[in-house]
């Protein structure tokens, strides 16, 4: 589904992904760790197509095409989601609204006509409940006077939407207390198919205890320096990321 | 609203042209070009007014002459030539009309592209319409179902001569023909408009509309509105207008006068999509309005809300005198400017009247090359002991070459009284745009959606149907504009 290859990426000059290799498949969970700066946010805004950044070399090829050509409304269409680390407020623009806006642009894509007033909102209901958000979020404007915990759960319901076959996850769980992040481990387990694939980034291993794996990769300095199973998440947690440096072939 | 019509207004957004820009051929009967006394007599004759009428436009003409334009608005205006302009232009009367099928088969449909059919507004929407065309009134819709509660909603010409007495009681009784330049050449030359009249203690069932049209190349549009709400009534007005597309500037000095009296309330709407010249500044309406509402007996109101999307240069300033105790003025504004568009609206209120209230909720949007500023006054009389004024004006860029400004103007004559102003200025940030494109939202939508959202204060205050409008024109008005 999504393959990259040798992808170098700067911003103002600097490098920050200095030939990151990775392939995700249908099904699977992949998880990305490592410390601050390292360049993980910069990898799922780069997916995403974020302006700012420059791509120095390499390719993203995504169900076969090359990624790079597509603008980023389009690459939301095809599947791709982005849940933000710091979703941001759109005031007087209500949920409902700004999503049922958005599920439109995707069915318009397809070539559907949109969706009506009522299928809508018999979606949003049951999508409130797969991810236990309460409705009264949904009557306010996007992400306004939301609690840190409210707007990652909203991430999570706004995936719930919109079906992703690629979901990004940037470090959804910061700031979480426990039962918001059982909240939304939840919700990305129930949203999982063998048809679809998610990538978790995070900091710590803590998440990783509710949504489990299929590979775990380590980035550092821009690359992904080690991948393995569920368990070099615990070795990690374990011994940190000193020894990652230590084990770094630089 | 409903959530479907915000969408289908978004989905509108992909037209580019101005879209209501068509001209209807029909025979006008006009005025020859220039200003002058005999000019004035030659409009007053052909209206067939009485006395009072003509010696009040002879008088504001006479005013006129000795004023000069007022030059201190942050508007850069090209010279206007007052003798170039044809100040009389009537479509040819055929025979009196008693139903709509009697009406000019080409004047309905031009009525049928702005999606304003008399007999869709008719029939459905409940709405009585005083069309004025030009400067006549072709047809007054419901005024059977008015009559019945003692309303009359008529042209301002039928006033003047079936209601004398409140035309002459109640005409620049708010806003004086020597207020300003251009209220001063409206008193001496209007063509017609609309007048109401709500009895005492009467609510009135239905929104009044009308729409205004400007039709005829190089004719300057003088309406001219009065409405007069009796004690103890209310009436929501609604104005829209829109103008076919024209090459040279087209002059516009309107004058709206409202008078509420105790226990009054008028809620006055407007959406204004005149022709704003084409991307490079050519073209478009000058509009330079004089609005005023006075609130004139005790715990009257008077709410303005305006959505201004058109016109090359506005400059127009809706407020209120609280006379009356206890009495409360609103103003509620939202104004887009594009391309070269130039406008300079905001708010007066003042403070007679013990206890009296005013709100001014301003939000400007600017994109293109156009400046957009906000200029308003609240001033408290020694007398409006405990008054309060909350204003809040916000302003919205849209790219780096475009400018937004503020010029408050607080006068406070009492220690009791509170006056409060805020203001903002923000970008639509990278970050808000790109969160909608990531839920595959395209930028023109994108930008309808935050810039709807940014305006909902505003619009949430119109009457229904007018806020569709509305929520179309924000979107339609700001196409292209980022690139």
């Amino acid at each position: 589904m999504l393959k990259i290859k040798n992808l170098h990426v700067s911003i103002n000059g600097k490098e920050i992904l200095q030939g990151l290799n990775l392939k995700v498949n249908k099904g699977e969970v992949h998880a990305i760790m490592g410390p601050n700066g390292t360049g993980k946010s910069t990898l799922a805004n780069i997916i995403a197509g974020k302006p700012g950044y420059h791509v120095d070399k390499g390719e993203i090829i995504y169900k076969g095409r090359n990624l790079f050509e597509m603008p980023p409304e389009e690459r939301a269409q095809e599947g791709v989601f982005l849940g933000f680390q710091y979703p941001v407020e759109i005031p007087g623009v209500s949920m409902t609204n700004f999503m049922r806006t958005a599920i439109n642009e995707h069915r318009k894509y397809k070539g559907l006509d949109p969706m009506s007033a009522g299928e809508f909102l018999k979606l949003m209901k049951e999508k409130q409940q797969l991810v236990e958000i309460h409705s009264k979020l949904t009557n306010r404007s996007v992400n306004e006077g939301f609690s840190g915990g409210e707007k990652k759960k909203n991430e999570i319901f706004q995936m719930a939407m919109l079906e992703p076959e690629l979901a990004i996850l940037d470090e959804t769980d910061s700031g979480l207390d426990i039962d918001a992040l059982k909240i939304v481990a939840n919700g990305v387990n129930k949203l999982k198919t063998k048809d679809n694939a998610t990538i978790v980034i995070t900091h710590y291993q803590r998440l990783l205890d509710y949504i489990v794996p299929d590979f775990v990769h380590i980035l550092f300095d821009g690359k992904i320096v080690k991948s393995g199973g569920k368990e070099l998440a615990l070795i990690l947690e374990e011994k940190g990321y000193e020894w990652i440096k230590d084990e770094s072939p630089n | 609203m409903k959530e479907e019509e915000q969408n289908n207004i978004l989905n509108e957004v992909t037209q580019s042209d101005y879209k209501f820009g068509f001209v209807t051929d029909i025979d006008m009967e006009m005025a020859p070009k220039g200003l002058n006394e005999d000019i004035i007599r030659f409009i007053s004759k052909k209206k067939n007014e009485p006395d009072f009428m003509l010696e009040y436009r002879l008088r504001a003409y006479r005013k006129w002459l000795t004023m000069q334009e007022p030059d201190w608005a942050h508007l850069n205006i090209p010279p206007i030539d007052y003798q170039d302009i044809i100040y009389y232009a009537a479509p040819k009367k055929k025979k009196e009309l008693s139903s709509l099928d009697e009406v000019d088969p080409e004047l309905l449909d031009t009525f049928n592209k702005l999606g304003i059919s008399l007999e869709e507004q008719k029939l459905l929407s409940g709405v009585a319409v005083d069309a004025v065309f030009d400067s006549v009134s072709v047809k007054t819709t419901f005024s059977e179902t008015l009559e019945k509660y003692g309303i009359i909603f008529c042209s301002f010409s039928e006033a003047v001569q079936n209601h004398p007495d409140l035309v002459k009681k109640y005409v620049g009784s708010v806003v004086p023909y020597g207020d300003n330049y251009f209220a001063a050449l409206n008193s001496a030359v209007f063509s017609d408009g609309s007048f109401c009249y709500i009895p005492k203690g009467v609510r009135c069932p239905v929104e009044l509309s009308t729409y205004f049209r400007i039709n005829t190349a190089g004719t300057g549009q003088f309406e001219r509105t009065l409405i007069v709400a009796d004690e103890g009534s209310y009436v929501s007005y609604l104005e829209g207008c829109t103008a076919p597309q024209r090459d040279e500037n087209q002059l516009h000095a309107a004058v709206v006068e409202i008078v509420a009296l105790k226990d009054a309330e008028v809620k006055y709407s407007t959406v204004q999509n005149w022709y704003p010249g084409d991307k490079n500044g050519k073209g478009g309406i000058f509009n330079f309005v004089t609005k005023r509402g006075m609130c004139k007996g005790s715990h009257s109101k008077i709410s303005w809300t305006q959505v201004e999307t058109g016109s090359a240069v506005t400059w127009k300033y809706p407020g209120c005198i609280l006379l009356g105790d206890n009495s409360i003025g609103e103003f509620y504004s939202v104004a887009v400017t594009n391309n070269h568009q130039q406008a300079d609206t905001g708010s007066k209120m003042i403070h007679l009247g013990k206890n009296t209230k005013s709100t001014i909720i301003s939000k400007g949007i600017s994109s293109g090359f156009s400046n957009n500023s906000y200029r308003g006054l609240v001033k408290i009389s020694k007398r409006a002991e405990n008054s309060r004024n909350y204003s809040q004006c916000d302003s919205l860029l849209l790219g780096d070459k475009c400018g937004a400004h503020t010029f408050p103007y607080i006068n406070t004559a009492n220690r009791s009284s509170i006056v409060e102003h805020e203001a903002t200025t923000s970008k639509i940030s990278e970050d808000q745009l790109f969160y909608c494109q990531q839920r595959g939202i395209d930028t023109e939508n994108a930008i309808g959606l935050i810039v709807n959202g940014y305006a909902k204060e505003v619009l949430k205050q119109l009457p229904m149907e007018f806020a569709v409008e509305a929520q179309k024109l924000l979107s339609i008005s700001l196409e292209g504009s980022v690139g």
